[in-house]
């Protein structure tokens, strides 16, 4: 029993980080019906510019790692707006698929800008919050957990708030479901979109430290496996869905961590792509996904 | 109050329009009438941003709008209830109404319009928290009107309001309509290929046939004109 309560323990809190880069996904699908690709390596990039921002603010310290934090969705938050600017929004228009080639384009870029100025080899993440291991009974929660599942689950009620109770979160909506009708009352795309990007990316900017604080060695390719995970929990859920991406991270993390404390653990990933193949056989829009039928 | 002059829009080879002109003055329903593919709906389109003419310009309140982009044009106050209404079907009605607002600063005239909408369509306030997309489609249409009335317009475009709705709403719906006209002094610009409705509520038509303007006049004479009648009207 508690060896099954701490596999789920472990299994919600990487659940919890690919439920917040999956919101990135989502997220840009909604409003641009394209999946970014170069959306991983933003991750990748929180977790580096934790790691510079950590070595300026002492370790272990609540303050210091909140502010390492916040640095990260910051900073990929701006790196994300600035993809958007740059490299999708001259290709507004074209067709699907030469915006999804640039994204792969930008997500090389990024992978391999990334060995340029911080080297290939791996680093060992700093511990940038306070650090301490909590015993209960035989049940061992690391102090890193709690925090990947307070702030993942402040992070995501945000969202809810920012996307269902603010104007330009009702906006966001409102330019996924038409994004013509959008701009008959007045709302300008081009912003709604570059928020869109700047809100998914502050995310996976927030995932990558948190990533980062459990599994401590980073470097420019770590974007790609929990990407790809990350990717498919949106799928799971529904893309364009934003409950659905989240439901998805933790349903994903929470299979994957119970298949790896078991006699199959080499199969994990087949095992959980596995998964997925069945979950969208009988339900192809995902879980919470429906194929809406636009009334005209 | 708004003019447009010798308007040719195309989607790649197909001339949707070629060379429209009309002038629409303020305080009055004016309407646009002609059949399926004659280019209404491409016109309207063109005149609220969302497509951008060959040549040709549109004016309104005396400024080229031709190059201005959409959500900058309805800040104008001109707006644009599409075919189709194009409610935000996942939205509320009272989220919808909020969208209609996007741009609006002034909350007491904010507050205002929306009591002014509910006014004239009492069965909005009955469904505010009802999402849009399970509404009928004349409750839908009062959405998009209604939306549009909260962006405070001083110029309407309506894209066939009677479309696909249950004829004892059209009624009403065209009641509003010169309703909005009269007490609220917003000019309308009524696109239909009901032209016997259109004529009744409206003073002054132009028909249009593959994309020129074939006929306009007073809509009583034109009600009367064989030609017309032969054509849109059935004789
Ligand atoms: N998106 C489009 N792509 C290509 N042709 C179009 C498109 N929309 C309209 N057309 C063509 O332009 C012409 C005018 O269409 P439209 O303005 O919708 O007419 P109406 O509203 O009077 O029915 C028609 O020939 C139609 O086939
Ligand atoms: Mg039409």
């Amino acid at each position: 029993m508690s060896e099954f309560l701490q596999q789920l323990l472990n299994g919600l809190s990487l659940g919890a980080i690919y439920a917040l880069i999956a919101l990135g996904y989502t997220m840009v699908y909604g409003v641009l019906r394209f999946i970014n690709f170069a959306h991983a390596d933003v991750f990748m990039v929180g977790s580096f510019i934790g790691y510079y921002a950590g070595k300026l603010v002492p370790e272990g310290t609540l303050w210091g790692g909140f502010s390492v934090l916040l640095a990260a969705m910051l900073g990929c938050a701006l790196l994300g707006m600035s993809i958007e600017r740059l490299a999708y929004r001259p290709l507004r228009g074209s067709p699907t698929l030469n915006v999804l080639i640039t994204a792969i384009g930008v997500s090389l870029l990024l992978e391999y800008s990334g060995q340029v100025f911080f080297g290939a080899a791996p680093r060992t993440f700093p511990p940038i919050f306070p650090s301490q291991n909590f015993q209960f009974g035989s049940l061992t929660l690391s102090s890193n957990q709690i925090a990947v599942i307070v702030v993942a689950a402040l992070l995501m009620l945000a969202l809810q708030f920012i996307v269902h109770r603010t104007k330009i979160g009702t906006a966001m909506r409102a330019v996924s479901l038409n994004p013509r009708a959008a701009q008959l009352v007045g709302i300008n795309n081009d912003v709604v979109i570059s928020f869109t990007f700047g809100l998914g990316s502050a995310l996976a900017g927030a995932g990558g430290i948190l990533y980062a604080m459990n599994y401590p060695s980073i470097d420019p390719l770590m974007g790609v496996m929990p990407g790809l995970k990350a990717f498919v929990a949106a799928i799971l859920g529904g893309i364009g869905n934003i409950r659905g991406a989240a439901l998805g991270g933790l349903l994903l993390g929470t299979v994957e961590t119970f298949v790896s404390g078991s006699q199959w653990s080499t199969y994990k990933d087949a095992i959980a792509f596995g998964i997925l193949i069945i979950i969208l056989l009988f339900r192809p829009a995902g879980l919470l996904g429906k194929f809406t039928v636009e009334k005209v | 109050m708004l003019s447009v002059t010798d308007l040719h829009v195309s989607y790649g080879a197909i001339n949707a329009l070629s060379g429209i002109s009309f002038t629409i003055e303020q305080g009055a329903i004016v309407t646009l009438i002609g059949g399926n593919g004659a280019g209404k709906t491409t016109t309207l389109r063109t005149i609220s941003g969302l497509l951008r003419a060959k040549t040709g310009t549109v004016t309104f309140l005396g400024e080229d709008i031709s190059a201005t982009a959409a959500h900058q044009i309805v800040a104008r106050g001109l707006c644009h209830v599409p075919e189709g209404r194009m409610v935000f079907s996942n939205l509320s009605v009272d989220e919808n109404l909020a969208m209609g607002a996007y741009l609006q600063t002034d909350a007491a005239r904010n507050a205002r319009n929306r009591d002014y909408v509910f006014t004239i369509f009492p069965r909005l306030k009955e469904r505010l928290r009802q999402t849009a997309g399970t509404l009928s489609g004349g409750v839908q249409q009062m959405l998009a009107i209604g939306r549009a009335l909260m962006g405070n317009p001083k110029f309407l475009m309506l894209d066939e309001p009677s479309l696909g709705i249950a004829p004892r709403l059209i009624s009403t719906i065209f009641e509003k309509i010169v309703e909005i006209n009269r007490e609220r002094g917003i000019t309308i610009l009524l696109v239909e290929q009901n032209a016997n409705l259109a004529l009744e509520v409206s003073s002054y038509a132009f028909a249009l046939e593959t994309g020129r303007i074939v006929m306009h006049g007073d809509s009583k004479k034109l009600r009367a004109d064989p030609q017309l009648k032969a054509a849109y009207l059935g004789g």
